[in-house]
């Protein structure tokens, strides 16, 4: 299933990452924006990615602003930003 | 004979200062200072260029100095501490010679030894009488201890003393005395108040903070060091003072009455000073305003200069009896070096201020850390810059265990004797990385922007320019 | 052994990261109060990905979850069972049903799982009127029931009386609830203190619950950890009585006596009991038999 309507999750916070999603035709895009992103932008995107992948979504404009959390911190804001685009919350 | 000039202009001008002289300036009055830029806005409206500044401190308030920096009027810059605002500037390259970064004990020493002459001191002054003699602790601008100040004012050529309170001569409990004293200058203002000192200090609520201070307070407990005469110096950090805290109930329950407190001072060890857990405070800068209060009305709180906190070059110095000193930390590796002079990009942010002083003299140095901060471990392999040397820590405390230098087995035969959760630091790092990742290394500039000098005025690293953007 | 238990709000990352090194034997991820509702899904699935990821280093794990009258508690159980946290805290446990209901649809989703039935426990939190008069119904309703736990802030609401830092007015709710576990053969917990800065409060809070019998305390501040934690472990001179004990009931076994004193009193089976148990936590507290003897 896809992205029916932009949604939002996660703060911007210290150790927290705040994430936006919107449909998008035909494409799937990352945005990174990191206080981190020299040190680990690289595993950012692919956690992002693997969590877009893992919940079937393909066409979707994805931006993540990322305060320093851990992967798996990132991770759930960026599913809990699925699942509210997807309207299942 | 009259002191009192009409401006700083005409202080300038009668104090001789010409093209490649050295000015300096004290941070008392932190980023609430207005005198620096007042003083050298004139310089730079007079024309004289290729000066070098020498101040205790640089703070964001002095961000126009990067004007005069690429104006040519500035063109070195030694200090012992820059805010991350004008670190940022200053790690883009913007300097054709690098910052001299000394202590605050390594800055009275080079400067009595005559390594690092001043020509010109202007010198911030919350209270002063016409000859000169001033003080911090009076007035509006009121800063408490001018402790940095005392070096500049001994040793300069010309000694500017600028104050927005004059005072009928003589003014009662100087700190700094007309002797050395060549012009005074009355201004609207000196500074900002509310940059200059803040309200009151809280203790962190933060979780994290809290626990490592328990620990911190827990391993100057079970450290052998914690009985009468007991002395003890700690930063102004949410933590540090969360540890001061405890450490105070700790004293209190056990009834053990301490020599001294010492540094930085905070209205924490003011309290701790009227509880009865010290004798005296020995106070080379007042952080809040409970500090100012009480060095101006307690005569147990005494103001000391920058040479007899911490000068290596001194015939003896406080750091050197002092027992434990809690400090903070960017970055520590597993050799303990300890980085606070740049953040985790390689950017200036801090300075070494009196870490390596108070490392390289007191009994136990501990540092104060959380494992990792915004996804970033606090222990390295290596630091990106070695502010305070390996040999001169002792424990590092997180909130994951406390890792103890090894040089240092007493301590840590102490410690796990007492059940505290004592980590080797390398299993520290592991155990970071597992829950934070490995970050990638980032590439080190070409350029050297900085020379980082340590206690025993010897230089012991490079900071080096921080490219992109 | 669960001598403290800490709140932890499930939606503040920082928090949630740092569980496992705030002090506290268990940790409580809390979904409830601490969580607005428009942020019940967030929160639920942070803590999932913090029990799935990190490393709680031995710490346990207890999510109290939204009460079985509201819209989220299924969810809530279905997005963080298969983590296998130790409890599951229940608000607002009224009456022995509530507390079934939450076990049956529990034993549902363990079997879905493959988990084996009640290898998550559940521990009502009692915190209304009804739920200390119901709480041996409770505590006593299923064999998923290990511990009850009192919660005196919405208590006080629901007896219209003032929360005070002495608890006078838990009085009743404090000993009736002990009573209740015991009698069930189940653990019991105190409400926090929840004065943050009070450090010698916290120390008499959590010495009365101790002395009324309570297993142990929660907090809602991390401060509070060590004074709870100091408070519910056995004194040195326990474990040495402990020890005493247990040596006495081995030689009355050698020697073939039925019945044996020390100190001048008979030693019976709950004595022995109690001694086992301070053993247990002596031996886990890594707190060694005194040499002196």
């Amino acid at each position: 299933m896809e992205i029916l309507k932009s949604a939002s999750a996660g703060t911007i916070e210290s150790s927290d990452a705040y994430v936006e999603i919107e449909p998008k035709e035909g494409a799937l895009d990352i945005q990174i924006e990191s206080v981190v992103k020299e040190q680990f932008g690289e595993e950012i995107k692919a956690a992002v990615k693997d969590v877009l992948d893992e919940n079937g979504v393909k066409n979707a404009s994805v931006r993540v602003v990322d305060r320093g959390a851990l992967e798996c911190v990132i991770r759930a804001r960026v599913e809990t930003a699925i699942l509210r685009g997807k309207g299942e919350e | 004979m009259n002191k009192l000039v009409n401006s700083i202009r005409e202080a300038i001008s009668l104090s001789g200062l010409k093209d490649g002289m050295t000015v300096s300036f004290h941070h008392h009055l932190r980023n609430g200072d207005y005198v620096l830029n007042m003083v050298m806005d004139e310089i730079a409206n007079m024309g004289i260029k290729d000066l070098t500044v020498n101040a205790s401190s640089l703070f964001d308030t002095h961000m126009p100095l990067v004007g005069h920096i690429k104006n040519g009027v500035v063109t070195t810059v030694m200090t012992d501490y820059i805010a991350a605002g004008l670190g940022r500037e200053f790690s883009r390259g913007i300097m054709k010679n690098p910052i001299q970064f000394r202590t605050h004990g390594g800055r009275p020493a080079d400067i009595a030894l005559g390594k690092t002459p001043i020509d010109v001191a202007f010198i911030a002054a919350p209270a002063s009488d016409s000859m000169g003699n001033c003080s911090g602790k009076y007035g509006k601008s009121a800063c408490g201890s001018l402790g940095y100040a005392y070096a500049d004012a001994m040793h300069a050529k010309k000694v500017v003393v600028i104050t927005d309170n004059l005072v009928s001569y003589p003014l009662e409990d100087w700190s700094i005395s007309e002797d050395y004293v060549d012009f005074v200058v009355t201004v609207d203002a000196v500074g900002d108040p509310k940059g200059i000192v803040s309200g009151t200090t809280k203790i962190t609520r933060d979780p994290v903070g809290l626990v490592m201070a328990q620990n911190a307070a827990k391993v100057i407990e079970a450290s052998g060091l914690l009985k009468d005469g007991f002395s003890f110096q700690t930063g102004a950090g949410g933590a540090s003072l969360a540890a001061a805290k405890f450490l105070k109930d700790i004293m209190l329950r056990k009834g053990i009455q301490g020599s001294f407190g010492l540094g930085g001072i905070t209205g924490y060890m003011v309290d701790m000073l009227r509880s009865g857990c010290f004798q005296k405070l020995m106070d080379v800068q007042c952080f809040d305003l409970g500090a100012v209060e009480s060095i101006r009305t307690d005569s147990r709180h005494q103001e000391i200069s920058a040479m007899h906190y911490a000068s290596p070059a001194a015939k003896s110095a406080v750091v050197d009896s002092l027992d434990v000193v809690i400090l903070g930390a960017t970055e520590i590796d597993t050799d303990f070096n300890v980085n606070v002079h740049t953040d985790s990009n390689g950017y200036i942010m801090g300075g070494s201020g009196g870490h390596s002083d108070t490392a390289a003299g007191s009994k136990l140095s501990m540092i104060i850390a959380p494992m990792f901060r915004a996804r970033l471990p606090i222990v390295t392999d290596r630091v990106n810059c070695i502010s305070t040397p390996g040999k001169d820590i002792d424990v590092l405390v997180t909130q994951g265990g406390i890792a103890v230098n090894p040089k240092n087995i007493e301590l840590k035969n102490n410690l796990i004797a007492a059940g505290l959760n004592v980590v080797d630091i390398h299993d520290l790092k592991e155990k970071t990385e597992r829950i934070t990742g490995k970050p990638h290394r980032l590439p080190k500039g070409d350029k050297i922007v900085a020379e980082v000098i340590g206690h025993d005025l010897s230089i012991q690293d490079y900071i080096y320019n921080v490219k992109g953007e | 052994m669960r001598r403290s238990m800490l709140f932890l709000p499930g939606n503040n990352p920082n928090m949630l990261i740092n569980a496992s090194c705030l002090g506290a034997d268990a940790v409580i991820f809390d979904l409830e109060d601490a969580v607005s509702p428009a942020e019940k899904d967030a929160a639920r699935i942070l803590v999932r990905n913090t029990m799935r990821y990190m490393d709680l280093c031995g710490c346990e794990v207890i999510v109290r979850i939204n009460s079985v009258d509201t819209t989220y508690w299924k969810k809530d159980l279905d997005t963080i069972l298969p983590e296998k946290p130790d409890l599951i805290l229940l608000p607002k446990t009224g009456a022995a049903d509530d507390a079934l209901i939450a076990d049956e649809y529990m034993s549902q989703l363990e079997e879905k799982l493959g988990l084996e039935k009640n290898s998550v426990g559940l521990m009502p939190l009692i915190e209304t009127a009804l739920g200390v008069e119901n709480s041996y119904a409770i505590a006593s309703s299923c064999d998923r029931v290990k511990a009850l736990f009192l919660g005196a802030e919405d208590l006080t609401a629901d007896l219209q009386c003032k929360r005070t830092k002495e608890g006078r007015e838990i009085e009743y709710a404090r000993t009736r609830l002990v009573v209740a576990s015991r009698a069930a053969g189940v653990d019991v917990y105190d409400t926090p203190f929840t004065d943050v800065n009070d450090d010698e409060g916290i120390y008499a809070d959590a010495s009365l619950a101790k002395s009324l019998g309570f297993t142990g305390k929660a907090s809602i501040s991390p401060r509070h950890i060590d004074a709870i934690n100091s408070v519910f472990s056995p004194t040195e001179a326990e474990v040495e009585y402990a020890y005493e004990v247990m040596d006495a009931i081995r030689l009355a076994k050698e020697m073939g006596k039925g019945a044996i004193a020390l100190r001048g009193k008979m030693i019976d089976a709950p004595i022995v009991a109690r001694a086992e148990r301070t053993i247990a936590m002596a031996q886990a507290l890594g707190m060694d038999r005194r040499e002196d003897k």
